[in-house]
């Protein structure tokens, strides 16, 4: 828990760091096309992760949060 | 000692809610400008899974509505209709069952400047299994909005009960009574900028469950050389897990997408598990929108898992899951959308049409086939099986 409460304190300071972008905002028109995104469909996201889940000994480290269920 | 352990976990889950709410506050204050709030959404989609005995479908709504600048909420509806005769419940002489899943989710994003927090609850209810889940996020853009950190917590309290027959109808023993667990998540994510056509995500997830983790209805078989029988499986009462997954996507210059993604498992039960997708996004014209994708994943069994137990008793924990046995398993999937309404249509802005299909094949090395018989217990063939997966589903954004 104090590794985790010093990673919360380094994470609230990282926002003040000045770093200088190496990718430009106006250089970012490729990463925003919809095709680039990790999440185009939640809902069908969500569910091949449920499907994996439920046949599966692994979980965790998708990146997004679930609920439980009786699925094993 | 159960209960000093009662009050540690009580005294940490304070501790980790208050440091929570000072790490959020802390973000809040410290970060200027807007992150982005997810669209305005609907989709509606229809699921089914036929495969292995099991043939699963039912419907999902998932509903998004924000005011655009600092909240976004969102509504989940979603039902698993199963029909079982899969190998576990064939195996042991146990009728074929129907079943029904349905479960509810709502939660809502709040944005200040680059930061967003997000609250939610997801209910999930069977006959024989109740899941309340809560979840807390935050997230950040910095460094020149070139990476963002999240950490999330859920924890999830479930209530497990065993179904019997009692005059031909099903109802919940009495004689097991109800059994919880007590489960937690630890997140921490990283997506990041590499270059003007390439992104990637890192998380990390820890997640511990403590309580009743057996399925209640799960035999596992045994021979000690001239008894053979089946009795039920024996979990142990915790597992804690660890998770890392890494994601890629690259830009084509033809406007085309390539992913690429990663994950290494491990837990306290001895599985450890890795996967592996490719992926090809390729838009077609200004409407289409083609997907392709293939998946490795193999595990090795937990400490306590055997096919064939030695005897009654072999070991203190004992389990016959296949989930929990050593296999590995391919996908292949491909995806095809369809939009439409692009230039907006009453209060629609646009729609997408979309159909997904997913074939599966798991191969398991020591997880056996008891219908097939063979003169000496333990020599009948691995068991393997193939699943079709099809996802059908309309998207409107508002």
């Amino acid at each position: 828990m104090k590794r985790f409460l010093l990673l919360c304190l380094v994470l609230t300071q990282l926002p003040a760091c000045s770093i200088q972008p190496w990718v430009q905002p106006y250089e970012r028109a490729n990463l925003a096309d919809p095709i680039m995104s990790f999440g185009r469909n939640p809902v069908s996201e969500a569910y091949h992760k449920h499907v994996f889940e439920a046949r599966e000994g692994a979980r965790g480290g998708e990146g997004s949060q679930g609920g439980g269920c009786g699925c094993n | 000692m159960v209960k000093a352990v009662r009050v540690v976990v009580v005294v940490v889950t304070r501790s980790f809610i208050r440091s929570a709410v000072l790490g959020c506050g802390l973000l809040l204050v410290l970060t200027g400008q807007a992150a982005v709030l997810p669209e305005d959404r609907a989709d509606v989609l229809y699921h089914s899974y036929d495969g292995g005995g099991m043939d699963i479908n039912g419907p999902s709504v998932l509903v998004r509505k924000g005011d655009g600048k600092t909240y976004s909420a969102y509504y989940n509806y979603y039902v698993d209709n199963v029909s079982s005769a899969s190998i576990d419940v064939v195996s042991t002489g146990a009728s074929p069952y129907v079943e029904e899943r349905v479960e509810n989710g709502i939660g809502v994003e709040y944005l200040n400047g680059k930061s967003i927090m997000s609250v939610g609850y997801t209910s999930s209810v069977e006959n024989d299994y109740v899941a309340d889940t809560v979840h807390f996020g935050v997230s950040t853009d910095m460094f020149g909005d070139l990476t963002t950190v999240s950490l999330g917590f859920s924890r999830g309290s479930d209530s497990v009960y065993k179904m019997v027959k009692v005059g031909g109808v099903k109802v919940r023993d009495t004689a097991f009574g109800e059994k919880n667990t007590d489960r937690r998540t630890y997140s921490v994510g990283l997506t990041q900028i590499l270059t003007k056509n390439m992104i990637m995500a890192a998380n990390f997830e820890t997640i511990t469950d403590e309580g009743f983790l057996n399925n209640p209805y799960r035999q596992v078989r045994y021979d000690s050389g001239g008894t053979n029988g089946y009795t039920f499986e024996n979990y142990p009462a915790t597992r804690t897990s660890n998770a890392l997954g890494l994601k890629f996507r690259y830009f084509l210059p033809y406007r085309a997408a390539l992913h690429f993604y990663a994950r290494t498992f491990a837990d306290d039960w001895g599985i450890t598990a890795n996967s592996y997708e490719v992926g090809y996004t390729h838009p077609m014209g200004d409407s289409w929108i083609f997907d392709l994708r293939y998946r490795l994943y193999g595990q090795t069994s937990a400490d306590f898992y055997r096919d064939l137990f030695s005897s009654v008793a072999e070991l203190n924990y004992q389990a016959r899951d296949k989930e929990l046995s050593t296999f590995s398993s391919s996908t292949i999937g491909i995806g095809i959308s369809y939009e439409f309404a692009k230039s907006g249509w009453w209060f629609i802005e646009k729609g997408s049409a979309n159909l997904v299909f997913d074939h599966f094949q798991f191969d398991y090395d020591n997880f056996r086939d008891y219908r097939i018989a063979t003169p000496v217990l333990g020599e009948e063939p691995t068991y393997s099986f193939s699943a079709n997966v099809l996802q059908l589903f309309v998207s409107i954004w508002y």
